[in-house]
């Protein structure tokens, strides 16, 4: 059974979205709005589910999003014909990764994808011997590696910080929902009170209103959630809530520019009112890393 | 039974998660027979991809058109392509006295859903080739028979011709609307053949070369 803070932060969790959704169907939620909701409610209930089982079911389900979302990745960017073979040795990236995170191999995972895949996948496009789109090709697949197993794989790497029953799931379930909590709050607060524009060029929905009222709200829900599922003081879960809430915001204007330079609205139609895996994840492949070593630094700096 | 379980274990995990359907138009596709499906052909997952887009309990009545002089080169292969895709085999050789067609007739009188791909065979990978005239001739046969084209992107990518190593990708499916024989064989071939070219439109797909 699951320690008692993560139990009752889940429960307020469910609380939250059965309020939300009632609060949608009140308002005249859009069939928009409803699916949106609906995906959520999914998403949770199979996090809720790999939590209640076992680390390895939950490596596991990490693993599947880092496949999706580099599978979504590869299938949006321009590709080489004759790069097949090094996108299918790519991919085993993923099970080595989660692999090495399964068995605690923290120097490993932390190279592998960095040093491993940088030097070895080049090599094998050199060997093929066509120049013609070379950089581009290198250039595009590293980035795509790093964004979608590199970063993401720090989401399945913070269970195994220890004690791993109570910190480690508690570190994860803390990210996760400030993350996600942080595109919510910035979206909606963006829907009421939104005026000036920022990055317009990027992503048109993004105002400075929006940016700060969920900036701020997202660091008083750290300072208030922290004491319940992390080692954080309350300074800390301050600083770091307000950080992770402006670079969320970076990670989701980040693929904002690459599907804006692709011409794509969403990465995928994966996930029902919220478009692909990509959408969903973007802020974390920005907070997940950045929150590991932070953690990482300040409490397990011997690990 | 076989065919079901290759089906329900094998089939449906490689398309839904090791690829990845993107569909578009999902309420195009035909209920039930009898039906001609009409597709671009880039892969020998092709077949997969179009039967995985029909619910199980249709299965029996996907037929899906096969060279007999490709598929018969290997006993197990003739096997397989015979129990397993369930395929309606057609003589590619125009020298043979049999109207290669015959047996779709058949079939469709029977109420299955043909699955044909006028391009003739794999071609280039991504690239749509001009349809053949053979499905002018069998729909005007059977002007009642709906003719559904879909075309696709991304199993070229995937698995295309010459290859056996499978790579992950999105494919995206658009379903266009079904088009009933009128005019003559030529009209209804360019009505197909822009159905087509309309569907490919309608993709943002990235460079493939």
């Amino acid at each position: 059974m699951l320690p008692l803070n993560i139990l009752g932060t889940l429960g307020g969790l469910y609380v939250f979205l059965a309020v939300s959704s009632l609060v949608a169907v009140r308002l005249g939620g859009t069939p928009e709005i409803m699916l949106r909701i609906r995906s959520w409610w999914v998403m949770v209930i199979v996090f809720t589910l790999a939590f209640f089982a076992n680390r390895a079911v939950l490596t596991l389900l990490i693993a599947f999003i880092s496949f999706l979302a580099l599978k979504e990745y590869l299938s949006i960017i321009p590709t080489r014909r004759v790069d097949r073979r090094v996108l299918f040795w790519a991919y085993l990236a993923i099970p080595m990764q989660y692999l090495f995170v399964y068995f605690r191999d923290y120097g490993m995972f932390i190279i592998l994808v960095p040093i491993y895949m940088l030097l070895f996948l080049p090599m094998a496009m050199v060997l093929i011997g066509e120049t013609k789109g070379f950089l581009s090709a290198i250039g595009t697949l590293q980035w795509g590696l790093m964004l979608t197993v590199f970063c993401l794989g720090h989401l399945a790497f913070l269970v195994i910080l220890p004690p791993e029953r109570t910190t480690g799931l508690g570190l994860l379930l803390f990210l996760l929902l400030i993350t996600q909590f942080n595109d919510v709050a910035q979206y909606l607060w963006g829907k009421r009170f939104g005026k000036h524009k920022i990055l317009p060029t990027v992503s048109p929905g993004k105002t400075a209103e929006g940016l700060l009222g969920g900036v701020l709200t997202t660091t008083l829900l750290s300072v208030l959630l922290s004491p319940l599922l992390t080692p954080m003081s309350w300074w800390l879960a301050l600083a770091l809530g307000f950080f992770l809430a402006v670079i969320g915001f970076i990670g989701d204007v980040t693929i904002s520019a690459l599907k804006r330079d692709l011409g794509v609205k969403d990465s995928s139609n994966l996930i029902p009112g919220h478009g692909g895996i990509l959408d969903r994840v973007d802020s974390l492949t920005y907070t997940a890393p950045l929150f590991f070593h932070i953690i990482r630094f300040v409490f397990y700096v011997e690990f | 039974m076989l065919r079901l379980l290759f089906f329900i274990l094998i089939a449906r995990p490689l398309v839904f998660i090791f690829l990845g359907l993107n569909v578009r138009h999902a309420q195009r596709m035909p209920k039930a027979g009898p039906a001609i499906i009409v597709a671009n052909h880039n892969s020998h997952l092709d077949t997969l991809v179009l039967t995985t887009l029909f619910p199980l309990k249709l299965l029996p009545s996907i037929r899906p058109v096969a060279a007999v002089d490709y598929f018969t080169k290997s006993k197990t292969l003739a096997w397989f392509t015979t129990h397993i895709i369930n395929a309606i085999f057609i003589d590619r050789d125009l020298t043979a006295s049999r109207d290669p067609l015959s047996d779709v007739h058949g079939a469709l009188a029977q109420g299955d859903i043909v699955i044909l791909y006028p391009e003739g065979s794999r071609g280039e990978p991504e690239r749509l080739a001009t349809f053949k005239g053979g499905v002018a001739r069998l729909a005007k046969q059977h002007p009642d028979i709906p003719v559904v084209p879909i075309f696709f992107h991304g199993l070229g990518k995937a698995l295309p011709k010459d290859d056996w190593l499978p790579v992950p990708f999105f494919i995206d499916v658009f379903v266009g609307d079904p088009i009933y024989f009128s005019g003559n064989r030529k009209q209804f071939m360019n009505v197909i053949n822009e159905q087509m070219q309309g569907l490919a439109k309608e993709g943002n797909f990235p460079v493939w070369d």
